[in-house]
């Protein structure tokens, strides 16, 4: 695999794992616990999808084909999108949504710190940017596992329910394939096992802190790295994609 | 051949669209300035925050007040490092900000108090009492938290340190 290939796949990755994500967040805009809750998870889908548009663009314009971010973002089908499934899943009660993103915001913490040490400069500078406002995010949704965790009986349970049943999504984080073998050795992508160690660390530490037990021996799902998704992404794209698909060129 | 200090003039009659009281100057959003000739111009802006909504609405401002001033081949780009932090903001925007109702950002952003969560003291800008508590870390806009003053009760935003 070529340099230029690699690099477009990668940021790629990061695009649509940050879009989907940002996308599944937004869905709780106007639906939140509380107003304050509204708010604080509108604007964190607003840094994600702002994210998205970051490494779109770049993608874009290393492929160079003439493709925006736009068209990426809404012309691709669901083969073609490389975010891990975490991000796809359907939101559920409140407490799964948090343990995703527990999940999520420590990942990109970690990733970001590295990936700011980058040689590409444009990865380098969107992670430098992102790092400062997933420190919010991570504080946001950690203190929330805590007082799910260490709360009332039934938000320990629903907590625990949403951890075993997410958990087996989170391998997929830390894979690695040519793509990221080939920008490794140019000092481009991030040794994911530098972040799977640091990962490990943080939430194992936060949910004893919160009462809650790590699931173990888990079967592990893959599958995004390849453009394999859940059934749960089709949906997702068809709502998000309908409207630029039906009136191709609109403009508001 | 117009000056770069004339630009950043015109640049200064524009107001944040979200903050109308401090200016895209002031706010330290606009990073570079390179005039090629008296009709052409590449600027460098960077955004506040990744997904901040008034980028575009900035970039649409600056194309129309220099297109009023004679330029008719303009450049804007967007770049990323170095990220914009809140140290950027003129000490004069500060005041401005808390003349407007919005607390401004307490400590630079080296103070990491805001990581440790160790509560910081933010002065309410309406009756100045420095008795208030944090109600949530995301306010009205992604660059804000929400506080409440504990002695007036007045509710406030906070210019977040990033």
């Amino acid at each position: 695999m070529d340099l230029k290939t690699a690099l477009f796949n990668y940021t790629l990755r990061l695009g649509d794992t940050n879009l989907i994500l940002g996308q599944r967040l937004s869905e709780w805009t106007g639906h939140g616990p509380f107003l304050e809750e509204d708010l604080a998870l509108t604007n964190i889908a607003l840094d994600i999808t702002g994210a998205a548009k970051s490494f779109l663009e770049y993608a874009a314009s290393v492929e160079n084909k003439g493709r925006t971010e736009d068209d990426l973002a809404y012309f691709r089908n669901d083969r073609q999108f490389f975010n891990v499934q975490l991000t796809e899943l359907p939101n559920g009660d409140y407490a799964r949504t948090i343990v995703r993103q527990v999940f999520m915001d420590c990942f990109d913490f970690y990733f970001y710190q590295e990936l700011s040490k980058s040689k590409d400069e444009t990865l380098a500078g969107i992670a430098q940017k992102s790092i400062k406002e997933v420190t919010y995010h991570l504080r946001h949704s950690s203190s929330w596992v805590e007082r799910f965790g260490d709360g009332t009986n039934e938000s320990h349970i629903k907590a625990q329910n949403a951890l075993n049943e997410l958990w087996q999504f989170t391998d997929e984080l830390f894979e690695m394939n040519e793509v990221d073998e080939v920008l490794i050795k140019e000092g481009i992508a991030v040794d994911l096992s530098i972040v799977k160690t640091k990962w490990d660390q943080y939430i194992t530490e936060l949910l004893n802190k919160s009462t809650l037990s790590k699931p173990e021996n888990v079967f592990m799902q893959t599958g995004s790295r390849k453009g394999v998704h859940t059934e749960h992404l089709g949906y997702i794209l068809a709502e998000m994609q309908a409207l630029p698909r039906m009136y191709p060129n609109a403009k508001w | 051949m117009t000056t770069k200090k004339h630009i950043i003039s015109l640049l200064s009659e524009i107001a944040d669209p979200e903050i109308p009281v401090i200016t895209i100057v002031e706010l330290g959003v606009v990073r570079d300035i390179e005039i090629i000739t008296n009709s052409s111009i590449h600027l460098k802006i960077t955004p506040t925050y990744s997904g901040c909504p008034a980028m575009k609405q900035i970039e649409d401002d600056v194309k129309k007040k220099l297109m009023e001033n004679g330029f008719t081949d303009i450049n804007i780009e967007t770049i990323y490092s170095p990220a914009w932090t809140t140290d950027w903001i003129t000490p004069e925007a500060k005041e401005k900000l808390k003349a407007y109702g919005i607390a401004p950002p307490e400590h630079t952003s080296e103070d990491k108090s805001w990581l440790t969560g160790k509560p910081k003291t933010v002065q309410c800008p309406q009756c100045k009492s420095s008795n208030t508590k944090l109600i949530s870390q995301f306010g009205s806009t992604a660059c804000k938290a929400l506080y409440q003053c504990q002695d007036c009760l007045e509710p406030f935003d906070y210019f977040k340190c990033i």
